[in-house]
């Protein structure tokens, strides 16, 4: 008996409880005519940035499609003729992509970063592969100010062994100068 | 055997080993840079310190370098003391404070020795703030690249370039924290074993140029183990391929055979497989003499068409050509109108080196040639014709070292005590050659003989065995007779069945008085000795001399290989070959043949040890192994597993040719060998600019491996792994983690040499002194590491370094021949460089075995005459010198 009427309160609470949310302000909103607030972090499609130089800032080391855990990822290297390493191409299966961001953790360039751009609908799958033109935009994304090359002690076009953080300048191996 | 207690655990260390070997068997994991298992210990990095104790209440202890400290009875040890593993952190914060922030620019990345060191001591934040120090780099030629911010200081790349490889163009300069590891001056390193630096050195210094103009990171490789076609040798190797095309090739461990090292025609001479010359897709002479492009189907039944309307059908095999590929062609064309491809000459060459196999004379392998203390070697090229074998001579006149460091009681790895106490001391080496040779800086005696001379000189040596009045004959009779083990060399680059005679006459002569004496002679084509086996009772020219009117040809150059005459009666012919050649230009039928890394193979070195080659990745559009093709044509396609046991049931002698790996049902816990490691990416990217749509993974009928990440890596057999790697050994110094004991066998090997049963007793070949010469009628084709292969010529940064044509000879042919130094001589309308050099035979005239001068074969020395004014093109003058010396 005791049970039965237990039973019975706790249905009338519940009713009560969805009662009242007739009252809360919604959270829904009616996309698309009202967009909703994504935070710069927010996973969505992936691009490449570039560095503050304006050079593509991916090197092609392939870190982030070893990280990717649906290998949507694909990459060729290849350098320019001072010895620049960038891709050859830069393939990514959006189809297949999950969004989970770790091929932007793994990237030592800050080259690859999500976007809060989701909306990425097609009719065709096929177009849901982006190639590297589709990929790079012209600026830097989340991460100002960062050249992996003026920190890497490889020298390019335009910085020389030296040149880099902290570097000192070349030594010269035939001096012998204590 | 001493016990010793590391960590309170006792281990039973090897004798005479130094502590870093005994705690790397035991799989305990100790970090180092300088030790090398092939290169012993310098003590120079720091970085394999441990405690040792001076006894049981010694609780304090001192930090010691494992790779410099001998084992002995009861000592004690400590790896995990906090100083050891501090001081080791210390010794890789020290080494870092230089390096540049490289990794994802560096080729090296992902299988960095340095790396692996790095995350081992648990090495994360650099504390010091001045400023690092940088080096400008050198270039050093098409193969390897230079960058020396990397470098830590370890000495590796001079040991071993210097020291082991006896190259002189390499070395450490400078001085304190500013020593730079390069050449004096920026230009092609000379050694042939130079590429060897890229696995040698532990960071990223050195790297693989050709790899890294399509770089792929090692976890993305799709890799066979494979064995290399670029000289009769059969050094083992790693061949590995991205998208479609073939990336690098790396050492694979073989302790029998090639060891750590590998020379750099083996080593980047594979770019022929992504050739713009490749036979893409089968073609058939149309009725204008050009060829169409048709689909497989059609060419066969064209093929087939042919053989039933030939008035005598021939297949030519190939000495170049796998044992399952030349069987699939006898099945095809009857034992009776096979032949193996090699000329009457060819045949008769290996007919000795089979003879020599066979025999009870000892055949040592080409690691075991390192334990010779009296080498001569007879008429043989060995650093242009049999590369690898040349590192193991070089390693054999050590022996005088090892013999002093034992009567001072100093252990062989004590490298630079050995070599200090050796000073210039080696043991003897004796070149009977016809020009400079790349061993004269180590031999003891080197003596310039035209081939009769050579030929007459074995046969004095011979004599003078067994007599004892004195001349220079028997002194070297001597030095065989006295060494502990003699090895008699010789080989088949002077195209001389006499000199092989002469040579295995006196082996037998030296093994009557010293039963260790050892006989190495080194065949021409990396399946020769194979090919031999099948047949070389019958030469290409004997079943030509049939006048058949229809051959199919299985990868082999017959038009550059047999004089022009002998293919008279071919009406008809069909090639079965990976790449354009003089022969598929002549073809009615052309067939796309896989090339080795594209065909499953069993190639018979001149060891005689079988070895099996495993195909890498799946061919693109019609192409396919040639077993595959002539199969076909035969009825039905067959697998080179089957065609190994009806080859093997013929033949008796070739019946382990089944057994040195395992065939296609092998299976580890139910599954395959992967080809690709468990962390290969973008697969489902890789073609999806093709079609979004993922295409299954390529399945292999053929054998236990498959072109996938999915299956067993770790467990599979020596012959069928695919990467050495274990966890936290990301580099190929991961190789222990599969071994014993480091630098011994490969824990699974089993392709012992299992084919001759070395039993038949050899009676000495009638050879008789060879008639005086004519001056200035001997001419000889000099062999070149690049340029004289046909496969490796084909990759463009092998084709770089070779050759101009040139012709040498000493000063007096010279004069008779009205030729001066440098200026330019003329043979059928080709154009060479004249090298004067007195270091070449009195008579003979050498000219370079290189694609430019096929026509030359058969010329007589009266055949080249003097161009008047002629000006050298300036790359004629550098590449000829850079590559034709000794006489650098
Ligand atoms: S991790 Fe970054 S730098 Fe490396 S390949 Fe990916 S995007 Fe390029
Ligand atoms: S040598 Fe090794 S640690 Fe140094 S940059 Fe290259 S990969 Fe990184
Ligand atoms: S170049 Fe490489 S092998 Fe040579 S000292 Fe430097 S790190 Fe060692
Ligand atoms: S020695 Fe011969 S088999 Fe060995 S790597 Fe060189 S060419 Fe290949
Ligand atoms: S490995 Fe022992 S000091 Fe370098």
């Amino acid at each position: 008996m005791g049970m039965i009427l237990k039973a019975i309160w706790s249905q009338l609470v519940t009713l009560y409880r969805v009662l009242l949310h007739t009252f809360t302000p919604t959270d829904t909103v009616s996309y698309p005519e009202e967009m909703p607030y994504l935070a710069p972090r927010y996973r969505g499609r992936i691009v490449l940035t570039r560095d503050p130089g304006g050079e593509e800032r991916c090197v092609a080391c392939n870190l982030c499609a070893v990280a990717c855990p649906v290998d949507c990822i694909a990459l060729q290297k290849t350098e320019d003729e001072h010895g620049r390493w960038y891709a050859d191409f830069f393939r990514i299966n959006f189809s297949r992509c999950v969004m989970c961001g770790l091929c932007e953790e793994a990237c030592p360039t800050y080259a690859i970063q999500l976007t809060p751009d989701f909306e990425m609908c097609e009719y065709d799958r096929q177009n849901m592969v982006y190639e590297k033109e589709h990929l790079l935009i012209s600026g830097q994304g989340k991460y100002p100010g960062y050249s992996f090359y003026h920190v890497a002690g490889k020298a390019i076009k335009d910085k020389d062994k030296g040149e880099s953080l902290n570097e000192a300048t070349p030594i010269d191996v035939r001096s012998l100068l204590p | 055997m001493p016990n010793i207690i590391v960590d309170g655990q006792t281990i039973e260390a090897k004798d005479g080993a130094n502590l870093l070997e005994v705690l790397l068997n035991e799989g305990i994991n100790v970090p180092y840079f300088c030790w090398h298992p092939a290169m012993g210990s310098i003590g120079a990095c720091r970085q394999c310190a441990v405690v040792g104790y001076a006894n049981e209440d010694d609780t304090r202890g001192r930090i010691m370098m494992s790779c410099m400290t001998p084992v002995s009875e009861g000592a004690r040890f400590s790896v995990n003391a906090d100083n050891a593993e501090s001081f080791r952190e210390s010794v890789v914060e020290n080494l870092m404070l230089n390096h540049p922030h490289d990794c994802p620019v560096c080729e090296e990345g992902g299988e960095c020795h340095l790396q692996d060191m790095t995350v081992m001591v648990g090495h994360r934040d650099r504390q010091y703030e001045g400023l690092k120090t940088t080096y400008r780099n050198q270039y050093l030629g098409p193969f390897i690249g230079h960058e020396m911010n990397r470098c830590i200081t370890c000495y590796r790349c001079v040991r071993y370039y210097k020291d082991y490889a006896g190259g002189d163009d390499l070395s450490a300069f400078g001085s304190r924290d500013r020593v730079f590891f390069g050449r004096a001056e920026s230009g092609v390193l000379e050694n042939e074993f130079a590429g060897n630096l890229i696995e040698v050195c532990p960071t990223g210094v050195f790297t693989d140029k050709t790899f890294s103009k399509h770089y792929t990171r090692k976890w993305d490789l799709q890799t066979a183990p494979t064995v290399c076609q670029s000289c009769s040798l059969g050094c083992n190797t790693y061949t590995s391929e991205r998208y479609g095309e073939v990336r690098r090739v790396h050492n694979r461990y073989n302790h029998e055979v090639n060891g750590y090292f590998l020379c750099d025609r083996g080593r980047f001479g594979a770019g022929h497989v992504n050739s713009a010359n490749r036979i893409p897709q089968a073609g058939i002479r149309n009725s204008d003499g050009r060829y169409d492009p048709v689909d497989l189907e059609t060419a066969l039944s064209a093929v087939s068409d042919l053989m039933s309307s030939s008035d005598g059908l021939i297949g030519i095999g190939s000495p170049r050509a796998s044992l399952e590929a030349n069987e699939a062609l006898i099945q095809l064309v009857g034992e009776e109108n096979y032949c193996n491809g090699m000329t009457d000459n060819e045949c008769e060459m290996h007919q000795v080196i089979l003879d020599v196999l066979a025999s009870d004379l000892i055949t040592p392998a080409m690691a075991e040639v390192e334990d010779y203390d009296a080498i001569i070697i007879v008429g043989e090229d060995i650093t242009n014709h049999a590369p690898r074998l040349a590192l193991s001579i070089r390693q054999s006149i050590r022996q005088r070292a090892g013999e002093l460091a034992e009567s001072s009681g100093i252990a062989l790895w004590h490298d630079a005590a050995v070599r200090e106490l050796a000073q210039a001391e080696k043991s003897p080496l004796t070149l009977l050659t016809p020009m400079a040779d790349r061993l004269d800086d180590v031999a003891t005696h080197s003596i310039r003989l035209a081939p009769n001379e050579i030929i007459n000189k074995t046969i004095e040596i011979t004599n003078a065995v067994n007599d004892a009045t004195p001349s220079s004959a028997r002194e070297i009779a001597q030095t065989l007779i006295e060494a502990k083990k003699p090895l008699i060399v010789s080989g088949t680059s002077l195209n001389s069945p006499n000199i092989l005679k002469a040579t295995t006459n006196l082996a037998i002569a030296v093994a009557q008085h010293n039963p260790e004496t050892g006989i190495f002679l080194c065949a021409h084509e990396s399946n020769s000795v194979g090919a031999s086996l099948l047949g070389s009772d019958r030469s290409g020219e004997a079943l030509l001399a049939t006048k058949p009117n229809t051959a199919i040809v299985l990868e082999n150059d017959i038009y550059s290989r047999f004089a022009e005459g002998a293919l008279e009666s071919i009406d008809h012919l069909v090639v079965l070959t990976p790449l354009d050649d003089s022969t598929a230009s002549q073809a009615d039928v052309v067939l796309p043949a896989g090339s080795f890394a594209e065909a499953e193979g069993t190639f018979i070195n001149s060891e005689g040890r079988s070895q099996r080659s495993m195909v890498v990745f799946k061919p693109k559009g019609d192409i396919a192994p040639s077993y595959q093709l002539l199969t076909r044509l035969a009825g039905h396609a067959k697998q080179a597993s089957t065609l190994r046991s009806e080859l093997a049931a013929r033949h008796e002698a070739l019946q382990p040719i089944t057994s040195i790996a395992p065939n296609e049902q092998f299976r580890i816990a139910g599954s395959k060998v992967a080809r690709m490691t468990h962390r290969s990416s973008g697969r489902t990217a890789m073609s999806a600019d093709i079609s979004v749509r993922e295409k299954r993974q390529p399945e292999d009928q053929e054998s236990a491996l498959a072109f996938t990440m999915e299956g067993n890596q770790q467990q599979a057999p020596a012959a069928l792994r695919t990467y050495s790697w274990s966890p936290g050994w990301n580099s190929n110094q991961s190789i222990h983690k599969f071994q014993d004991e480091v630098g011994g066998p490969d824990r699974s090997a089993v392709d012992k040499r299992p084919l001759f049963e070395q039993t038949r007793r050899l009676t000495p070949y009638d050879i008789s002194v060879e008639s005086e010469f004519d001056p200035g009628q001997i001419v000889i084709l000099q062999q070149h590491i690049f340029g004289s292969d046909p496969s490796s010529n084909e990759a463009e940064e092998i084709a770089s370094l070779i050759p101009q044509p040139y012709v040498r000879m000493n000063s007096t042919t010279a004069s008779s021949l009205a030729l001066t130094h440098r200026g330019g001589a003329k043979c059928r309308d080709i154009e060479m460089m004249v090298l004067v050099d007195d270091d070449v035979a009195e008579g003979c005239l050498i000219y370079p075995s290189i694609p430019a001068t096929t026509a030359l074969a058969g010329v007589a020395s009266t055949d080249f005459t003097a161009i008047e004014g002629w000006i050298a093109p300036s790359e004629a003058v550098k590449a000829s010198l850079i590559t034709t010396d000794g006489a650098r």
